[in-house]
């Protein structure tokens, strides 16, 4: 019985099929012209960004609202934090408002897990730091499902700033525990200690960590790698280890190419990939919010407390 | 005023002591340890009846924060030397970390007459090497020893430059003051709060990985024979520091070191779930060097157990793992669980014990204590080692609550405990 959506680390097996299984079924409502179902009428569902989101937060308040519930958005930037409220502090106000639900995101690993402990209504974590991005995660096994018919068995690589990706991370914990094999592909610097005590196999050598593959997953590189001096330059990364249509021979024919946004295009992913066929990066975005849509709604119950 | 532990289990290593007998008090001082004490009781004295516990000399703690002046919402004076008595501490070393901090004789001579007001367990004030615990300039060390410091240290605030250590080992060394350093190179720890490695992976933390103590422990390691100053590596946290050290004593090194009761008691999978309570610099390691740790504390390469008691608010806890602060409490858990992880275990003795927390500490800053041979002040610590007992922090005297041990079953109780002659502890 899921309570929270914090981490798929710690999230059953049999909770992450139905929460897939449940997506898929409403996929249908976006198909519609009247995007609308009554399930979640009358509740309240907040989200709470200490993070710059457009695509999540987006997803998420449309999700809500295609359900029927009300929708509040709190930015970080606006709000209190700004007069040195703690966390904590926060969202108990946020709670005393007789809120139903509290959507997070917050650049600290742990942000969700402490608040999820503190109230006692749903949380979902819409991303802490570079721990885990559950609902990114769902959304990327239920795209290659689609196109896949399983997930079971297959070989995904992710390549890109492991060390610091929380997409990395619940892909990892979603993927293994739904029986694909996952790799991770990086340059040394980004990769994060002991990563091979984790289930994964890990190559420095894109090459070689994308062969045979049914899914490559690009993740973003983010500028501040090469101010910490992480990185020598863009340049070398994208000869390195950007997706390219030449790498992508090496793969399985049938290989679907990824990336959780916002892309830097001719960096990790090369034009010639990012527009290809193999794209699959907009059906991410669809998915995403029908992901949304049925982690609300077992979260809240859905029809039953009408 | 005459007090009389009549048949208590002994256990003094300082004079090879450890089997039941009588112990006298006298005007604050031992007077005699006996068989039979009958012809001392002179009618006015109080007679303890210790059958079935153990007596040692009190425990002497290297490293402790008081947080006074300038915190005291989370320990003072009082609520810390309160929280030491019933730890079995008679005396405790405080950091100088408060604000303003101890870098000047004017600060050492407050915290002194404070803790004479108070009157619960001997403070002993460890002052800043350098100003503001900064690292631009030297402090009074001179002038600081005269006001009652016992030694100087750069505790948390681990100095970066090699050159300020080596004149502050030098200046401090001309004077007979022990340097007592914080082992980090902060380059490799920036904005890192827990170790480094798979659990850091998983949380998605920044770790502080051991290295980076490790090069701090060799480079200060060789100041010490450089300089010939003594030197004491404050809270020893990983295998290779253990190693290293050893390699410095064996090359004749005036160089001692501490570890803390976490350090051998917990791994850094105590930090899973986000608990700030197990958030601590150094931070907690794996299980080779909680191992490597323990062999240490037996071959003498680690010479202390110190607590690095640091009492933070609950509310300072109570956030995102990464900007809670660094810290736990300790001086009323230290005892218990280093009896309950090393002696109950069978891999130490509790005399081994009792050297690492009452005697060595004694020795490495040349304090009164360690030892209850004839004329020594009358500090004693009273355990009922056979006690098992719940760790509860809403029973610490202690202002704070910060213990990754909540709720731990332990062994070995402390029920009394003597400053000077005067009991200062009693449980119940």
């Amino acid at each position: 019985m899921l309570t929270d959506l914090i981490a798929l680390r710690e999230t059953e097996p049999g909770d992450i099929r139905l929460l897939l299984d449940t997506a898929q079924s409403f996929r249908e409502i976006l198909e519609r012209p009247v995007k609308k179902v009554p399930t979640l009428r009358g509740r309240q569902v907040v989200t709470l960004f200490y993070e710059a989101s457009t695509r999540t937060r987006v997803s998420f308040e449309n999700a809500a609202k295609i359900m029927s519930a009300d929708t509040t958005s709190v930015a970080a930037a606006t709000s209190s934090v700004q007069k040195g409220e703690s966390l904590l502090d926060t969202v108990r106000n946020l709670r005393a408002m007789q809120i139903d639900c509290l959507v997070m995101r917050h650049p600290q690993s742990g942000a969700a897990h402490l608040v999820a402990q503190a109230l006692d209504i749903p949380v979902v974590n819409a991303g802490d730091g570079m721990h885990e991005h559950p609902t990114q995660a769902l959304l990327d096994m239920l795209t290659i499902r689609q196109h896949k018919g399983r997930l079971e068995g297959l070989t995904v690589a992710i390549v890109g700033d492991i060390a610091h990706s929380r997409v990395a991370r619940s892909n990892l914990w979603g993927l293994t525990k739904m029986g694909a094999k996952v790799r991770f592909v990086a340059p040394a610097t980004l990769l994060p200690r002991d990563v091979h005590g984790l289930p994964v196999e890990v190559y420095t050598d894109l090459r070689a960590g994308v062969e045979g593959a049914d899914v490559v997953m690009a993740l973003r590189l983010q500028q501040e790698r090469m101010e910490r001096g992480l990185l020598p330059s863009l340049r070398e990364y994208a000869q390195r280890w950007g997706v390219n249509a030449k790498v992508l021979e090496l793969t399985k024919p049938d290989c679907i190419v990824m990336h959780p946004g916002p892309m830097n295009r001719g960096v990790e992913i090369a034009d010639d990939v990012a527009d290809s066929g193999r794209s699959v990066i907009l059906e991410q975005v669809t998915n995403g919010v029908a992901i949304r849509m049925a982690v609300l709604y077992h979260l809240l119950g859905g029809e039953a407390s009408a | 005023m005459r007090t009389i532990f009549r048949k208590a289990h002994v256990c003094d290593p300082s004079q090879g002591i450890d089997r039941v007998a009588d112990v006298v008090v006298d005007e604050g001082k031992v007077l005699a340890i006996v068989d039979d004490s009958t012809p001392y009781d002179v009618g006015s004295c109080e007679v303890i009846d210790c059958s079935g516990l153990v007596l040692t000399p009190g425990l002497i703690d290297l490293h402790v924060h008081l947080r006074e002046p300038g915190f005291e919402y989370k320990e003072d004076v009082q609520s810390g030397t309160a929280a030491a008595v019933a730890g079995g501490f008679t005396a405790v070393c405080c950091m100088p970390n408060t604000d303003p901090p101890l870098d000047e004789p004017s600060v050492i001579r407050g915290l002194l007459k404070r803790a004479e007001q108070v009157g619960v367990a001997r403070v002993y004030p460890i002052a800043a090497i350098t100003k503001g615990l900064q690292p631009e300039g030297l402090t009074e060390m001179a002038a600081l020893k005269e006001a009652g410091a016992v030694a100087v240290t750069d505790d948390a605030y681990p100095l970066q430059s090699a050159e300020v250590l080596r004149r502050g080992m030098e200046y401090a060394g001309q004077l007979g003051l022990p340097v007592l350093t914080h082992c980090e190179d902060k380059s490799l720890t920036k904005d890192a709060c827990m170790n480094e490695g798979l659990t850091s992976t998983i949380m998605g933390l920044r770790g502080m990985p051991a290295v980076a103590e490790e090069t701090q422990v060799a480079r200060n390691c060789l100041l010490s024979l450089y300089t010939g100053c003594r030197l004491h590596i404050l809270h020893v946290s990983t295998a290779g520091a253990v190693r290293i050290i050893r390699w410095a004593k064996e090359r004749g090194a005036p160089v001692t070191a501490e570890t803390c009761p976490h350090y051998f008691a917990l791994t850094d999978e105590a930090c899973m779930g986000y608990n700030t309570n197990a958030k601590m610099n150094p931070p907690l390691r794996t299980q080779a060097d909680c191992d490597a740790i323990v062999e240490g504390l037996l071959d003498g390469t680690i010479d202390a157990i110190a607590t690095d008691h640091a009492p933070h608010a609950a509310h300072e806890k109570a956030q995102e793992f990464a900007l809670a602060p660094f810290g736990i409490v300790g001086l009323e858990t230290a005892f218990a669980l280093s009896f309950t992880e090393l002696v109950s275990t069978g891999r130490m003795s509790l005399s081994a014990l009792i050297e690492k927390m009452s005697c060595q500490p004694a020795k490495i800053l040349g304090l009164p204590g360690g030892t209850l041979a004839p004329g020594a002040p009358a500090d004693i610590a009273l355990f009922d080692l056979k006690r098992s007992w719940t760790v509860r922090s809403s029973e610490f005297r202690s202002k704070s609550r910060n213990t990754p041990f909540e709720g731990w079953e332990l062994t070995g109780k402390p029920v009394l405990t003597m400053v000077a002659g005067r009991i200062v502890y009693r449980e119940g």
